[in-house]
């Protein structure tokens, strides 16, 4: 007979048995390291999450850049000086360049050659003035020396061949006016400056001439609907003043007319009828050591932009003052350098601009944001005679004294979020006084889009604030009660009871609180304000009663089931507020509360308001509080509580002045989690409330909050946009916010956990 | 007196007293509000009693109105004289109604308040008859006649039924139809449209390919044409269908004496409900309850069921549930069995506790900017250039809304699997062991099994956190009216990249973006109790579990 460990020992040994145990030892290590892996790879998934938002919201705070990208000569051999403009298109692709002999010479923006050329009817005529430059106007319009003006419309269009593929850019030159050239000076003196505004009946063209004199002409244009005709009728108008004006600026639609002296005083002409025009008011735009070297019209056209002698400029619009007069007001001043403006140049699709000094440094703002996003020296040699900004603002060109174009590439994507236009009070174009406005989009490119997120910031933590009011306290006694006073049996039902709200969709609670409650707290105002007076006070009335009964019939409930005489007492209490409702409206507030508030108190009511959110959201809170409360009181070692009643201390006592204070980090913590989630909570508020971005505490008014607001415009943000970029930034204040409160509350937990189990 | 006023203050009895009501406040709020949901999402599919008014506007105006009473409440008198209506002197509160009178096409409006002291003469008509229609909502009023091509063939009195036989027969017969006409639409002709979408595809994919050699086109263009001449037969033969349909409408008048002609083809449902017993009621009631459950919403989704959404609610979460299963069940194993315990392994723990309270639309934004525009834009530009511009993956959609719930639900399955895990006493991992069992065998045949109903309960729990929310689908797949299923009998079935319609996203469209909210609220009660219904069931299960899972293991822990 064999030694039987000895054969274990060959078998345990034999090749099979070896090659399954290295097979086995092979499975064990690569699942351990595959299940690291994995593991790992959760863990950065999860943290993704953080650095994909901040990755979507750095761009916002990154500064601009400026680089050149080429240079070259221009394509006919004319030195800078010969030319007056140049114009630059939609598609950065190609550029013009409008030379004194009124030719209009079209070349490509990478290496100068050129592409078209057109040439304008100047006759026997010089160029004396040309129009400066207008945000999303791409018309031409030049004075003449024999009093002439001549208007042109400049269009690039991209061409497409037969399978629609994307062919070159094809420039067309047309005159604006019929009149071609128009005689504006019927007494043909050279025009010094001229402008226009369009009128929704076609044009108002205004000029100055050598005397400061300004001549004023209506183009009127009718368009046949039949014939498609067009009639052109010219109507001189009459200017009501002789002053000696350098520069004029006409408002859209010509509601007024602005002319500036050279004291830098601009004076502002009413003219709504351009039958009648009155000088309105003056307002001096710089002070009297400093000239007005530049002055032009931002996007959109409400606000002036004014460069002055020291390297400042200044943003002037229209605000009502106090009685209700439309006054020209300085809103912000910009500061380049020292040296005096010599280009300015807004942008053609957001309020920014660029301004170029005469020592060639140039800087590009944004007048919302009140931000610099690019300071530097434009070229290093020579200095920029002609410069054009692209119509994206992507491309800068500038003409320099041999003749030279150079292109820079501008990333300035952007240029409206600063810290200040983010978070604090900005005075936007049309608006009386600095506000904090959330208004992301509009139907008009020119709007000014207005990002700040304070109102939103606002509205959550007042969604929060009023959603905590009702649930801390319910929570919180609630959980005394149910962790010190309530016998097990009850407990075990009252408390996954309680939990189920937790699991409650929120969509379930915003419907039920914008479609059930907010009319019902409308209609039976009078008996919720009844029901926090009733309530108490019927529960202590009550039960003062209760201990007068005899003994006898008070032992049949034991204390720890009070419960089960309190939940019918509630709802009859609560019956009982709401049938008193209109009674009691009828006897304190001549029968309507809504009227008696707005009109006799002056206090706005809307139907979905924070009180609705805070009792919705407050439900919702209730057992997230609850159970995390409940748990950390119930924990409090027994041994405390029962040291504290045999020394002679009452339940009450022993509760608020031995477990309580215990278990208070508990409590904190449960507050902060309970907080956390009111802050985040989307639905209820995105549907138990207006969703207006208002910024007043009014408990009968509703808000806009974080969340509702990333819910409601996400998805309608353009891809990488700022407004995009922006509600991320909302998402990511959101996650840090919560993540704070939470991981601060965690600690609390776990340190309180750690002094339970050494007690 | 047994106790003084003060001694019982001292005692601290009224706050005990008080902080029971705090209880019993929370306790019947929920209660409430579930009892709320249930009351009103249940009634509506019962057969409603048409009551007719005589309805006194002013002193000459007086109209007959007929309709479903949907709503009584009592005003003060002072709310509606602000309001701009005379109310007597002396009267202090008023009694007003909602009355549903539906005949939007004829009133405008299918609702109408009416003070109490403006109706008289209640009355319930047996023969009153609701019809459920199409479009326009339901309209109640009394079948006077029948019309063939055109022609009156039957007539009858306004107090008499003796032609609801035939209404009814002839309701049937043009149900019938319409059913014939959906099975075709939605089936051959869907697919056929389907299959035509994808040989264009096909082509374009070529094209891009430059291999759009007509020997390589031919087979695809032979395949088009054939379907092409499927799709012609098909539709001659859904004419005729709707030609069929078109043939006999009903004259019928509202109770105010206007008539009015109603093709039967427009018509759903018509029923007398003055005019039915129990049992029919009863049957009325579960035929609704079932067209809830089964069908496709009508009229902007404020009528008819809400199938799709169901469906949907169900894909996402299964979807989902298999992406969260393994990952979070394998986070859990590493942060338990293999991680060591440190410093590093306490914060990730802290951080994911967290990540279950960052607010669920944080994940929605991450969601759409990193799932949907940066990994989905990148899947349409390397596989599916050939559909560009319009994006396939590159938009929301199913398999995006999936994810994002999996990445908001993880720490749930983390936090429950890995509670599991620790429950699971040290003996019987060393037992194993020490048998000579690998780590990998002793978690695979021991842990594992142990742990796994701590497992379900996080996924349960899971799941029904996933079901209810709302937020974030919103901006990551959910519709408010999903075209096709995203499951079908199209080749490869299951489309991931469809928008889906979801059952939280439906009680929020259908009460808050709805043109008639007033006519949809019944429908959102409807929903949201189905919705309740479903998620208190999923955490009683998990709660359950939990429960069982702790006595399993309780006599191990000693």
């Amino acid at each position: 007979m064999k030694d039987i460990s000895s054969v274990l020992e060959q078998r345990l040994n034999s090749s099979s048995i070896k090659k399954r145990r290295k097979f086995r030892a092979f499975k064990d290590i690569f699942a351990r390291y595959g299940i690291a892996v994995g593991g790992m790879g959760v863990i950065v998934a999860i943290t993704l999450i953080f650095f994909y938002l901040l990755y979507e919201v750095v761009p916002l705070f990154k500064s601009a850049s400026l680089e050149t990208t080429s240079s070259f000569s221009l394509p006919n051999e004319l030195t800078a000086s010969q030319n007056l403009a140049l114009i630059t298109e939609e598609q950065n692709e190609q550029a013009g360049v409008l030379t004194r002999q009124g030719q209009l010479i079209f070349f490509s923006t990478q290496d100068g050659t050129e592409k078209a050329r057109h040439q304008l009817p100047l006759g026997q005529a010089s160029i004396t003035s040309l129009k400066e430059k207008t945000p999303s106007d791409s018309n031409l319009m030049l004075g003449l020396s024999n009093g002439q003006v001549i208007a042109a419309t400049t269009r690039f269009q991209v061409e497409y061949n037969s399978q629609g593929e994307r062919g070159g850019i094809q420039p067309t030159v047309t005159p604006l006016f019929k009149a071609n050239p128009l005689q504006l000076d019927p007494l043909k003196r050279a025009i010094q400056q001229v402008t226009y505004q369009k009128l929704h009946d076609g044009f108002l063209v205004a000029g100055l001439v050598k005397q400061g004199e300004v001549l004023l002409s209506k183009v009127e244009q009718r368009t046949n609907f039949i014939s498609g005709a067009t009639q052109e009728t010219i109507k001189p108008l009459v200017f009501p003043s002789q002053t000696n004006y350098q520069r004029l600026l006409i408002a859209p639609d010509a509601h007024y007319i602005f002319a500036l002296t050279a004291s830098g005083q601009l004076d502002v002409y009413n003219a709504q009828n351009l039958n009648s025009i009155v000088l309105d008011h003056s307002v001096q735009l710089v002070t009297a050591d400093q000239q007005v070297t530049q002055l032009i019209f931002q996007l959109g056209q409400q606000s002036l932009l004014v460069g002055d002698s020291q390297g400042n400029i200044s943003q002037w619009f229209m605000v009502r003052n106090a009685a209700s007069q439309h006054r020209l007001t300085q809103i912000r001043t910009l500061k380049l350098a020292d040296a005096p403006i010599k280009f300015l140049e807004a942008e053609q699709r957001r309020k920014g601009f660029i301004a170029i000094d005469d020592n060639g440094r140039a800087g590009i703002f944004n007048t919302t944001a009140e931000k610099k996003a690019i300071d530097l020296q434009l070229l290093s040699t020579s200095q920029p005679q002609l410069i054009s900004l692209a119509p994206r603002a992507s491309m800068l060109l500038a003409l320099d004294k041999q003749g030279v174009v150079h292109n820079f590439a501008i990333d300035n994507k952007h240029p409206e979020t600063s810290l200040k236009s983010l978070w604090g009070k900005v005075w936007y174009e049309g608006y009386e006084e600095p506000e904090y406005t959330w208004q992301s989009s509009s139907a008009s490119t020119e709007f000014e889009p207005k990002f700040s997120l304070t109102p939103l910031a606002f509205g959550t933590l007042k969604a929060a604030f009023y959603a905590m009011l009702l649930s801390v306290p319910l929570a919180i006694c609630g959980a005394m009660y149910t962790a010190y006073f309530m016998a097990p049996e009850v407990r075990n039902k009252v408390k996954p009871v309680i939990e189920l709200m937790e699991a409650l969709p929120t969509v379930i609670l915003g419907f039920f609180a914008g479609l059930f409650l907010a009319p019902f707290m409308e209609s039976h105002l009078t008996g919720v304000f009844a029901l926090l007076i009733i309530m108490p006070l019927g529960i202590v009335t009550f039960a003062f009663a209760w201990a007068q009964l005899p003994g006898s019939l008070r032992h049949r409930v034991p204390e720890t089931w009070h419960l089960v005489l309190v939940i019918p007492l509630v709802v009859l209490l609560g019956w009982l507020s709401i049938a008193l409702s209109q009674p009691l409206e009828i006897l304190f507030f001549a029968g309507d509360l809504r009227n008696w508030l707005t009109n006799d108190l002056g206090i706005p009511f809307d139907q979905r308001n924070a009180m609705v959110v805070g009792f919705a959201m407050g439900f919702a809170v209730i057992p997230t509080i609850y159970s995390i409360a409940e748990d950390a009181l119930y924990g409090v070692p027994k041994s405390l509580s029962h040291g504290s009643l045999a020394l002679g201390a009452t339940t009450w006592q022993t509760l608020v002045r031995v477990v309580l204070p215990t278990a208070s980090p508990g409590i904190f913590s449960a507050v902060m989690i309970g907080m956390g989630r009111a802050v985040g909570e989307t639905m209820i508020v995105l549907m138990a409330t207006g969703n207006t971005a208002v910024m007043n505490a009014n408990i009968f008014e509703g808000m806009r909050t974080l969340a509702a607001n990333i819910a409601v415009e996400m998805g309608e943000s353009a891809i990488s946009s700022s407004h995009y970029r922006v509600l991320f930034l909302a998402a990511l204040v959101l996650f840090l916010f919560t993540f704070v409160v939470n991981t601060l509350a965690e600690l609390v937990r776990q340190r309180l956990r750690k002094k339970y189990s050494s007690l | 007196m047994q106790i003084s006023l003060k001694d019982w203050v001292r005692s601290g009895s009224p706050w005990i007293w008080l902080s029971a009501s705090a209880v019993a406040i929370s306790v019947v709020l929920v209660l409430g509000l579930l009892g709320l949901i249930a009351s009103r999402g249940l009634v509506h599919f019962w057969p409603a009693t048409l009551q007719e008014y005589t309805y006194t506007q002013t002193q000459d105006l007086q109209i007959q109105v007929l309709g479903e009473q949907v709503q009584r409440e009592e005003v003060t008198a002072e709310q509606i004289r602000n309001s701009g209506i005379q109310v007597a002197e002396g009267v202090d509160l008023l009694a007003r109604q909602l009355i549903k009178v539906g005949n939007r096409d004829v009133y405008g409006s299918d609702f109408r308040w009416a003070l109490e002291n403006q109706l008289s003469n209640l009355n319930y008509p047996t023969y009153a008859t609701s019809f459920e229609r199409r479009e326009q909502g339901n309209f109640y009023g009394f079948i006077l006649g029948i019309k063939d091509q055109g022609q009156l063939v039957a007539e009858q009195e306004k107090g008499s039924n003796q032609l609801w036989p035939a209404v009814t027969e002839r309701l049937e017969k043009t149900l019938r139809i319409h059913q014939q006409i959906e099975d075709l639409e939605k089936g051959a002709i869907g697919s056929i449209n389907y299959q035509l979408e994808e040989l264009r595809l096909d082509k374009r994919r070529l094209e891009l390919k430059g291999q759009a050699t007509p020997e390589n086109l031919a087979p695809l263009e032979a395949k088009q044409a054939a379907m092409q001449a499927d799709y012609a037969q098909l539709e001659t033969q859904l004419r005729t269908l709707y030609q069929s349909l078109a043939t006999s409408s009903l004259v019928v008048v509202t109770a105010d004496g206007q008539s009015k002609e109603i093709n039967f083809s427009t018509i759903v449902r018509a029923y007398q409900p003055n005019n039915m017993s129990l049992g029919q009621k009863l049957g009325h009631y579960f035929a609704k309850l079932w067209e809830f459950v089964s069908d496709d919403p009508r009229e902007a989704n404020t009528e008819g069921g809400i199938f799709p959404a169901i469906f949907g609610t169900v894909m996402m979460v299964l979807i989902m549930s298999l992406l969260v299963t393994p990952f979070g069940v394998i986070t859990a194993i590493y942060l338990r069995e293999y991680a060591r315990q440190g410093f590093i392994t306490r914060l990730i723990r802290i951080a994911v506790n967290n990540l279950a309270s960052v607010p669920s639309i944080v994940y929605g934004v991450f969601g759409l900017g990193f799932f949907v525009y940066f990994i989905g834009g990148n899947l349409d530009k390397i596989f599916y250039p050939e559909a560009a511009p319009s994006p396939t993956f590159g938009t929301p959609g199913l398999l995006w809304a999936s994810l994002t719930l999996a990445l908001l639900t993880l720490p749930v399955v983390i936090v429950a699997t890995e509670e599991g895990l620790s429950r699971i006493p040290r003996s019987v991992r060393e037992g194993s062991l020490a048998l000579g069992a690998t780590k990998l065998e002793t978690l695979w045949r021991i842990v594992i099994p142990m742990a796994s109903p701590a497992m379900m309960t996080g996924v349960i729990l899971a799941v029904a956190r996933a079901a209810g929310e709302v937020a974030p689908l919103m901006l990551v797949g959910v519709v408010k009216l999903a075209p096709n299923l995203p499951l079908d009998t199209n080749a490869p079935f299951l489309h991931l990249e469809r928008k889906f319609m979801h059952l939280g996203f439906h009680i929020y469209d259908v009460g808050f973006q709805s043109p008639n909210v007033e006519a949809a609220r019944p429908l959102v009660y409807a929903t949201a109790l189905m919705l309740v219904v479903v998620i208190a069931l999923l955490n009683l299960t998990a709660i359950t579990l939990r429960n069982r899972l702790r006595e399993k293991y309780r006599a191990l822990d000693v």
